[in-house]
């Protein structure tokens, strides 16, 4: 493990980190990978991966409107709101 | 009153020796005097805990709602709860109301319990220590200088402490078994979709499951059959009947048999850990139970699988934390870039961040087969190991932790932390119901058996803890703390 494959992972996530918390990801991630590397320690040709533990399939329910419109409580909720819409920086110029 | 469990205070409420006002006014104050030295509690709800002790005692003239109206409980700090903060442990939710309540909590409200507040908690349920917690860690009742276990470390310790006589806890790899092992309760973790997941913050949505911290097996059944059931809202959860989980707590269980794990009692389990546990399979021998070695040849790969499939799954759940719909939002951002990262890095503390990078890895392109494809062959393995078990044994048996409560920053190295939970994980993987009892105690502190049933057999579960509880007393056992709860000058007794 590096620092630069921290770093990619840590843009994929949208995580800012600080360089001690780099420096600290390298290590632990490193060794946490390394106890992970067990897995390879045992041949899984032609195992089927197991997603859910419950095999059944998911249910379908009657398509009626169920949910009731809590929009106001919801955006009541967001951090900057205005207008029924949540507020975020300008994303386009 | 304090020290007694669920069924006793049942008992009392029907008889009119209290009322349940009186039950909610002794908890409370006993919560404010001593929960300060635990830091069990993240949120009190002093008036909204009267307020249904009030309606309970109004109602009970006319019958009862079931066997928990009127009991006291807390909620682990994971569960929604409309109108009250619900942090999961972390700074990102320090500020969220819930807008809803779990159906766990919806649940339990309907059969009548009254909710005293809201327990810390490892933060998003990382953690085996609750040390991960936003808000500081708990402190084990048995020695205020340990850990409670975690992730369900503050209910754990509210009801070891008698803060309240049960809990809801959540379990995604061990987290109500080993916190109640190390604070000397029953934990019961059911099978994955006997209890709604609706409305309970998602960390790991293929292993997450609600459960029970109680002080015995019987409190455990009547929580248990207060929560579980179908839920229309939770896709995954369990179109099966539930039982009656009291009325089988005495069944009889001879020519039970129990499969002895041989790799969870290795050469490298401490040998009192292994001596305690061996002594409560004698216990059940006496109750007729035959006990069988078997192997479950897969368990030592069930850690690293563990560490693949839950932080996979955490990094997909936790990506809704933006700083944009709810939760924390970092000063003055940029732009949204910048918006996002800097409020996941404010709101998110170290193991958070952590777990979401190792599931940012496992799931990223050209590493995708080699871990987490991987990781979901080895769990059908793992599933596999305990399916041909049961084919030959009715119940599996062993400890439930490899030792006893640790020191408070004993486990700074987060692969030492991770090995905790090496004899609980498997269950989650394969979706079992598991349950930790309290099986002795080793240099004045706790320990606990982990009971493994094939899928939807908690009452099998209930009724052998049951049983085993009739003929010992290891769940009796009090920490000093507990007996200075329970006996404080104007507690009533």
């Amino acid at each position: 493990m590096d620092k630069s494959i921290i770093e990619n992972i840590a843009q994929l996530a949208r995580l800012q980190l600080t360089e001690n918390e780099r420096e600290e990801a390298t290590t632990s991630i490193g060794n946490i990978l390394s106890l992970i590397d067990q897995l390879q320690s045992i041949d899984t040709t032609g195992i089927e991966p197991l997603a859910h533990a419950t095999s059944s399939s998911q249910r379908l329910r009657e398509d009626l409107v169920t949910e009731t419109d809590q929009s106001e409580t919801l955006l009541a909720l967001a951090p900057m709101a205005e207008e029924g819409m949540f507020l975020v920086p300008k994303v386009i110029d | 009153m304090l020290n007694q469990g669920i069924a006793e205070l049942e008992a009392m409420l029907d008889n009119r020796s209290c009322s349940s006002v009186e039950l909610t006014q002794a908890y409370l104050k006993a919560i404010e005097i001593h929960n300060p030295r635990l830091n069990a509690f993240i949120t009190v709800t002093t008036e909204t805990a009267l307020a249904q002790a009030r309606a309970a005692d109004e109602r009970r003239s006319s019958g009862k709602l079931s066997a928990l109206d009127g009991i006291p409980i807390a909620h682990k700090d994971i569960f929604c709860t409309q109108g009250l903060k619900t942090s999961c442990g972390s700074r990102m939710l320090d500020n969220f109301i819930a807008p809803y309540d779990a159906t766990v909590v919806e649940k339990l409200a309907a059969a009548g319990a009254v909710m005293l507040g809201k327990t810390n908690m490892d933060e998003f349920a990382m953690g085996s220590s609750n040390e991960t917690s936003y808000y500081g860690p708990v402190h084990n009742p048995w020695d205020l200088e340990r850990v409670p276990g975690g992730s369900s470390g503050g209910s754990a310790a509210v009801v070891a402490a008698c803060l309240a006589p049960g809990a809801t806890a959540t379990d995604t790899g061990g987290s109500i078994r080993q916190p109640a092992a190390f604070c000397n309760l029953s934990g019961l973790k059911p099978t994955y979709g006997r209890v709604s997941r609706w409305g309970m913050i998602a960390f790991a949505s293929s292993l997450d499951q609600a459960g029970t911290m109680t002080r015995n097996a019987e409190d455990s059944a009547l929580m248990l059959q207060a929560m579980a059931g179908f839920d229309p809202k939770d896709s995954t959860s369990a179109d099966i009947a539930v039982p009656d989980y009291r009325s089988s707590l005495a069944n009889s269980i001879e020519g039970l048999r129990i499969g002895i794990p041989k790799e969870h009692f290795s050469s490298e389990l401490n040998p009192a850990v292994a001596e305690v546990v061996h002594c409560a399979l004698s216990e059940l021998e006496k109750l007729g139970a035959k006990l069988i070695e078997i192997s479950l040849p897969t368990s030592h790969l069930s850690v690293p699988a563990y560490y693949v499939v839950a932080p996979a799954e955490a990094s997909a759940n936790l990506s809704r934390y933006d700083g944009v719909r709810y939760g924390h939002r970092c000063q003055s951002p940029q732009d949204l870039e910048d918006l996002y990262k800097r409020s996941r890095a404010e709101g998110f503390g170290a193991e958070v961040k952590r777990r979401i990078m190792i599931g940012t890895y496992a799931l990223s392109a050209g590493y995708y087969d080699a871990y987490y494809v991987k990781a979901q062959q080895v769990r059908r393995l793992i599933r596999q190991d305990f399916e041909r078990a049961f084919e030959q044994v009715d119940l599996i048996i062993g400890p439930t932790s490899p030792h006893a409560a640790f020191k408070l920053g004993a486990k700074k190295d987060p692969v030492t932390m991770y090995l905790e939970d090496v004899f609980t994980i498997a269950v989650n993987l394969a979706g079992l119901p598991g349950m930790s009892v309290p099986a002795g105690m080793l240099a004045g502190l706790p320990l606990g058996m982990q009971l493994i049933g094939p899928d939807f057999s908690e009452a099998l579960l209930l009724n052998v803890a049951h049983l085993y509880q009739q003929i010992t007393d290891w769940h009796k056992y009090q920490s000093t703390f507990a007996q200075t709860v329970c006996t404080e000058k104007g507690a009533m007794s």
